[in-house]
């Protein structure tokens, strides 16, 4: 019973650990940069599902492509004001710039949307099913399958679609793929609002079983982008796995020492895996051509 | 710089306009008023909270002011916002005091505001009443000489009333603590610990968890494998409700004891068709309450409120119960002691005989050794029907 009912609390919160993470890899793998407001945009995701869907009474499915599409508009916004002024010029202020972009957007949501927290209905988290002795909302059964369908489709996507392959040869050596008739700039905005709508779908998942509020992806955020390294950046597969490998330590280690020990120990867990494995479960190291 | 110089004029004249209003209203507005300040969080998270407690104090002023006043003089409320800034309310308790000159002044929902204004409180000396914020050390501030009152839980008093509560309603023989990761949820910890140990009642296990946790399953299976009996919770509303739906995944069933955490908002829609199983105190309720003084307060409320058409308007109800009978026993309190100077207020608090209140008949309220008017058989236990707050009889 406690250690079931722990592994599934810890797939489904390391599912969406891995989801956010995946922003990070997508746009590491194209631009080399990442857009550390990537909390804010999981909020951003259920704020507007809940406005969508709650609030203004719109269908479900109409309100979660509305919230995914503009979460890409955030994306693309991040790209254009907070990363590309910065990258071009071969700054790493982008690093702080998008930090800054995350606070901002938390507390205008805060000054829009109100403080108090809300809850976002779903029927697939009203009744509890059994799953080896431990119950479960059937949405926690979801998010780790949604989670690993979309690993899957990324790493298909960019290793063997033509597009996939464009976007790689983008952070290789972007004046080649210029020259090769890639357009660079079209295909770093895209991978930001790629990983923006990843992190809107993260919100949109966990919602009903957490509350909607202005703060609740900073702690995510952070625990994601731990995840991203631990996972390797470069691979999809090793950012999914990781994110799995964390929320299950973290459930684990509070099921059996306690939840005082939680975040001393999942983090020392982050730190050592880096000392012994540098670049991560699946990563490669970068190789510097000169 | 012409600019610049342009703009410095401009600022200039606007200052000196206000100075010069300041100065001529403010001699006239002190000479026929009696200024009582409020430090509360009138924006963000707590907003609600200094709503209601503007509501109750505005009440209570307006039956002193139409009963003449206190000392001849009409009261008026001087509202500060403390945002839930410890460092703020300071600065606004200060203005409040040396700029407003106000006679006495009341406190919000926050602990640790309130704990940043009482040094200066007992060092100005001027009465500050809490009627919110239940943290013991508020009134308990160890001062030789202190100013601080309070109509409203103590956390250590509650402590004492969960314990209680456990063991009549429900044979509590080994209750487990779930608690807010934070210094609320440890200073309840120790309550609950001394409260226990005075019963000679063993505690399961205590766990703790964060404000932004997703699941609390984990922690919940440690206590019942640790064999609790009976939880009793100390958080806010958004934890509380994950303190809740974690115990529907499990199919938990266990009683749920716990502090006023759960009234300050939406946990009926955040914690689901759970939400009622979870017993929370409070030190008033206009629900089902059936004192002719309860009616007739509400009816004056919705009169002077007229957003307020329900109950579940006014949750939860301790903010203005406990302001409403904070400002009618400091109007009591100048009253007697003849005079608006501090230490004359502060020892007429110890000289009030009686108050027939909105909370309860209040006799001897204060004395030099007990700054709390309500103690533990002054609390109430609720639970949330739809947006209502409802009394629970034991």
């Amino acid at each position: 019973m406690l250690v079931t009912s722990a592994i599934l609390s810890g797939l489904s919160l390391g599912s969406m650990y891995g989801l956010i993470a995946l922003g990070f890899h997508v746009t590491y793998v194209v631009s080399n940069t990442v857009n550390f407001s990537q909390g804010s945009a999981m909020m951003l995701g259920a704020v507007l599902g809940y406005t969508f869907a709650v609030t203004y009474g719109l269908p479900v499915p109409l309100a979660v492509v509305l919230a995914l599409l503009l979460c890409a508009l955030f994306g693309l916004v991040v790209e254009r004001v907070l990363v590309r002024p910065f990258a071009e010029r071969n700054s790493s202020a982008w690093l702080m710039a998008t930090v800054a972009g995350g606070i901002v957007l938390d507390n205008v949501i805060l000054f829009t949307f109100g403080k108090e927290p809300r809850s976002l209905p779903s029927s697939l988290a009203v009744t509890p099913v059994k799953v080896f002795g431990a119950g479960v909302y059937p949405l926690q059964l979801v998010i780790p399958v949604a989670g690993l369908a979309i690993a899957v489709a990324l790493q298909l996507a960019f290793h063997r679609t033509r597009l996939g392959k464009a976007l790689l040869a983008v952070v290789q050596n972007p004046d080649a793929a210029r020259l090769m008739g890639i357009n660079v700039r079209a295909a770093v905005a895209g991978s930001f609002a790629l990983s923006t709508v990843l992190a809107g779908i993260a919100g949109l998942l966990i919602a009903p079983l957490f509350s909607v509020h202005s703060e609740m992806g900073t702690l995510f955020g952070i625990k994601a982008f731990a995840v991203a390294i631990l996972g390797g950046m470069t691979s999809a597969w090793g950012v999914m796995l990781a994110g799995f490998a964390y929320g299950l330590i973290e459930a684990l280690v509070t099921a059996f020492f306690g939840s005082v020990y939680t975040q001393i120990v999942a983090f020392s867990v982050v730190i050592v895996a880096l000392a012994l494995m540098p670049n991560g479960l699946l990563g490669r190291a970068a190789v510097k051509k000169v | 710089m012409s600019k610049l110089s342009r703009i410095v004029t401009r600022r200039q004249v606007i200052a000196g306009a206000a100075v010069a209003l300041a100065i001529s209203a403010a001699p006239a507005a002190a000479q026929d008023t009696l200024k009582i300040g409020l430090v509360a969080a009138m924006s963000g998270q707590s907003a609600k909270s200094g709503e209601a407690i503007v509501r109750g104090l505005s009440l209570a002023i307006d039956e002193i002011n139409a009963k003449g006043g206190v000392l001849g003089k009409k009261v008026a409320l001087v509202v500060r916002d403390d945002e839930s800034n410890p460092a703020k309310g300071v600065v606004a308790a200060r203005e409040l005091v040396q700029r407003e000159g106000v006679v006495a002044f009341f406190g919000g929902l926050d602990t640790p505001v309130s704990m940043a204004i009482v040094p200066f409180a007992n060092q100005a000396k001027v009465p500050f009443m809490g009627v919110w914020a239940a943290g013991t050390p508020i009134t308990k501030n160890g001062a030789s000489d202190n100013y601080v009152f309070r109509v409203s839980a103590v956390d250590e008093l509650v402590d004492v009333a969960l314990v209680d509560y456990a063991v009549k309603k429900y044979g509590a023989k080994k209750p487990g603590m779930i608690l807010i990761n934070n210094s609320w949820g440890e200073s309840n910890e120790k309550g609950l610990k001394a409260a226990l140990d005075a019963k000679k009642i063993p505690y399961a296990a205590i766990e703790k968890f964060e404000t932004n946790d997703v699941d609390v399953v984990p922690q919940l299976t440690r206590l019942k494998e640790a064999g609790a009996d009976a939880l009793f919770l100390v958080a806010n509303v958004a934890p509380s409700a994950q303190v809740v739906k974690s115990l529907d995944r499990m199919g938990w069933n266990v009683p749920i004891i716990s502090h006023w955490g759960p009234s300050g908002g939406r946990f009926s829609e955040l914690a689901g068709a759970s939400a009622p199983k979870v017993h929370f105190i409070q030190t008033f309720s206009f629900s089902g309450n059936a004192s002719p003084k309860a009616k007739a307060v509400f009816a004056a409320l919705q009169k002077k409120y007229p957003e307020i058409k329900s109950f579940a308007d006014v949750t939860p109800a301790v903010g203005i119960a406990n302001a409403y009978d904070g400002m009618h026993l400091m109007a009591l309190a100048i009253a007697k002691a003849g005079s608006t100077e501090g230490p004359k207020v502060r020892d007429a608090m110890y000289a009030i005989e009686s108050y027939d209140g909105l909370i309860k008949s209040y006799s001897k309220p204060f004395s030099p050794t007990k700054h709390d008017a309500l103690g533990a058989g002054d609390y109430i236990f609720t639970q949330f029907k739809g947006d209502e707050i409802l009394p629970l009889t034991n």
